[in-house]
């Protein structure tokens, strides 16, 4: 008996090895790691030096490292992202669900920017937003509104808008083919009832649909929140978090103090930071659709 | 007679109604093809029609031209195939690793499963740049700094947590007699894994390896820190060195977008189910 209960856990060790040697060595023994390094002073090669609390301190007083400014600037990416992305996904998912004509050739073209590297996309944007030759501002010219014009990328005005339109606009066919999914979920029966008892369309939506897919809302919430916080790609193409610091987030900062400062400390503890405030909201996001119910 | 008319009215409004949703619908559909149609023209085209004579319509002249100078300049054709091999190397390892992992979590009694995939699950929200510092020293310190292997292995951590929620959507779906009838048959535990389950598993494959195909082909911020030498960049970050090289000249940057965004969607038009499904399997039954 015992020696069976030994082979067993050597099974079951030898089964999760690959996956544990994957998880524990790339993610969470450097993340434990990060969270040291995040109490020193050190640029990547000499000596280490003790800071304790120290990086905190300053990355939340300091001008100069700006942090504050990017997680504000990712606030308001995970509000617009909630405010305004998520009901446009919605409303797709909501219309798309109820099964009209065209269905699956819609969904599948709102779907198709999520395919699209972000690299590319950011390109594009780049183009569009051209202050030259762009298509924007083009097209701004064709109608005779040329004081309607910008630099959309360089002006401090602009840029942190001109930043974000992209990256909501790529998202909105991932969350709404979640919620499309949880909406083909509700039972045609159930649907059908309600019409029968003279239920019109939004009344099916309010009062059937959306309370069914209520699991599938808080995962996209909390999607498009995370999502926000550690969002790197596209700013990174399209500014990297110029001009002067007006589009930056907690990961560009996070990069800029890593590789062109050499602060591998004070890098750190913005990582650690980013962790805790992801876990945070999701924590938060969860207790709030918990409430709710 | 007065009852007819109002329902001739509703009938107008709902069609009104239901105008105005397609109109919605086809303006949103073209919000989403647009730039795609408009790299796809452009890539095609000279500067003088980029710039100001034909912005948006077919090309006049197709110039075919932008493509090889896209791709013999920089290092397209390098840039794709070291995308392929990170990207298939680490989609082997994850399907490994996530279902010898599954396995262990659902198949095999022991004390602390559900932990063991509460741990594993954990991936799911913490953002992997926070990863980054302690894995970059690592990998310099080891001197494996451009190297594909610098990628394949944090694509694959990156990837798993994922991999193990959509396997375990499968595989608790097999049935548990399947592993009696093999025990009683005289299979251990790796025979009934190898010979029962692996086969019955196809459908994850698929999913898994969509799922972690496209964070890896996509991936920027890893692959632009780790890799500094030309012959190991991946596209995303072989576009970026690319398009700083053209600055001036649009077609063969429109060109090399397209090089790297079209076997993609080719495959999509042909798998589009599938791919939406390999996204949405994880996330609903999170």
């Amino acid at each position: 008996m015992k020696k069976k209960d030994i082979i067993n856990y050597i099974n079951v060790f030898l089964f999760l090895l690959p996956a544990l040697a994957l998880f524990v060595g790339i993610l969470i023994a450097p993340i434990i790691k990060s969270l040291y390094y995040s109490f020193f002073n050190w640029n990547g090669m000499g000596e280490m030096t003790w800071k304790g609390l120290g990086n905190y301190t300053e990355l939340f007083t300091s001008d100069a490292i700006g942090f504050l400014k990017a997680l504000r600037n990712a606030i308001i990416l995970a509000a617009l992202s909630v405010f305004i992305q998520l009901p446009v996904s919605l409303g797709l998912a909501l219309v798309l669900g109820r099964g009209i004509r065209g269905e699956k050739p819609f969904l599948s073209i709102y779907f198709m920017p999520v395919l699209i590297s972000t690299v590319v996309i950011g390109q594009l944007w780049l183009k569009i937003y051209n202050p030259d030759y762009g298509l924007l501002n083009s097209a701004l010219r064709g109608l005779g509104l040329d004081n309607l014009t910008h630099i959309w990328l360089g002006e401090k005005g602009t840029a942190l808008m001109a930043v974000f339109v992209p990256t909501l606009w790529q998202f909105v066919g991932y969350h709404m083919l979640l919620m499309y999914a949880g909406v083909k979920g509700v039972s045609p029966d159930i649907r059908e009832a309600a019409k029968i008892d003279g239920a019109n369309e939004s009344q099916v939506n309010r009062y059937i649909v959306i309370p069914s897919i209520k699991p599938i809302l808080k995962v996209s919430v909390i999607f498009a929140v995370t999502g926000s916080l550690k969002s790197f790609d596209l700013i990174y193409v399209l500014t990297n978090g110029g001009p002067l610091h007006a589009t930056e987030v907690p990961s560009t900062v996070m990069i800029e103090m890593l590789f062109k400062r050499n602060r591998y400390g004070m890098g750190s503890a913005i990582a650690v930071m980013m962790i805790i405030l992801c876990f945070a909201f999701a924590l938060l996001i969860t207790r709030a659709f918990k409430e709710k119910d | 007679m007065a009852k007819n008319e109002s329902n001739n009215r509703s009938v107008e409004k709902m069609s009104v109604k239901k105008v105005l949703m397609y109109v919605i619908l086809v303006l949103w559909a073209l919000v989403n093809l647009f730039p795609v149609y408009w790299m796809f023209t452009f890539s095609f085209k000279s500067n003088e029609e980029i710039f100001g004579k034909n912005l948006i319509g077919l090309p006049w002249e197709w110039r075919w031209h932008n493509y090889t100078s896209a791709w013999n300049t920089g290092n397209m054709p390098r840039y794709f195939i070291n995308s392929v091999i990170v990207s298939v190397s680490a989609i082997a390892l994850v399907i490994i690793a996530s279902m010898m992992a599954t396995y262990a979590i659902t198949r095999l009694k022991w004390v602390g499963a559900k932990q063991m995939n509460a741990f594993f699950m954990l991936g799911l929200t913490i953002p992997i740049h926070a990863s980054i510092v302690p894995v970059f020293i690592t990998l310099r310190d080891l001197g494996i700094l451009n190297s594909h292997a610098s990628l394949i292995f944090p694509y694959a951590a990156f990837s798993l947590s994922m991999g193990i929620l959509i396997c375990t959507g499968f595989m608790v779906e097999i049935p548990k007699e399947l592993d009696e009838a093999a025990r009683i048959d005289g299979c251990g535990v790796w025979k009934t894994f190898g010979v029962v389950i692996l086969p019955l598993m196809k459908p994850a494959l698929a999913t898994i390896s969509i799922y972690s195909f496209l964070q890896c082909w996509n991936e920027l911020m890893f692959a632009n820190v780790f890799i500094s030498k030309s012959e190991y960049k991946t596209l995303p970050v072989g576009i970026q060195a690319l398009s700083g090289q053209y600055t001036t000249e649009w077609g063969p940057i429109g060109a090399a977008l397209v090089i790297a965004t079209f076997p993609m969607l080719i495959v999509y038009v042909f798998m589009s189910g599938k791919i939406q499904e390999s996204f949405v399997v994880g996330a609903v039954k999170g």
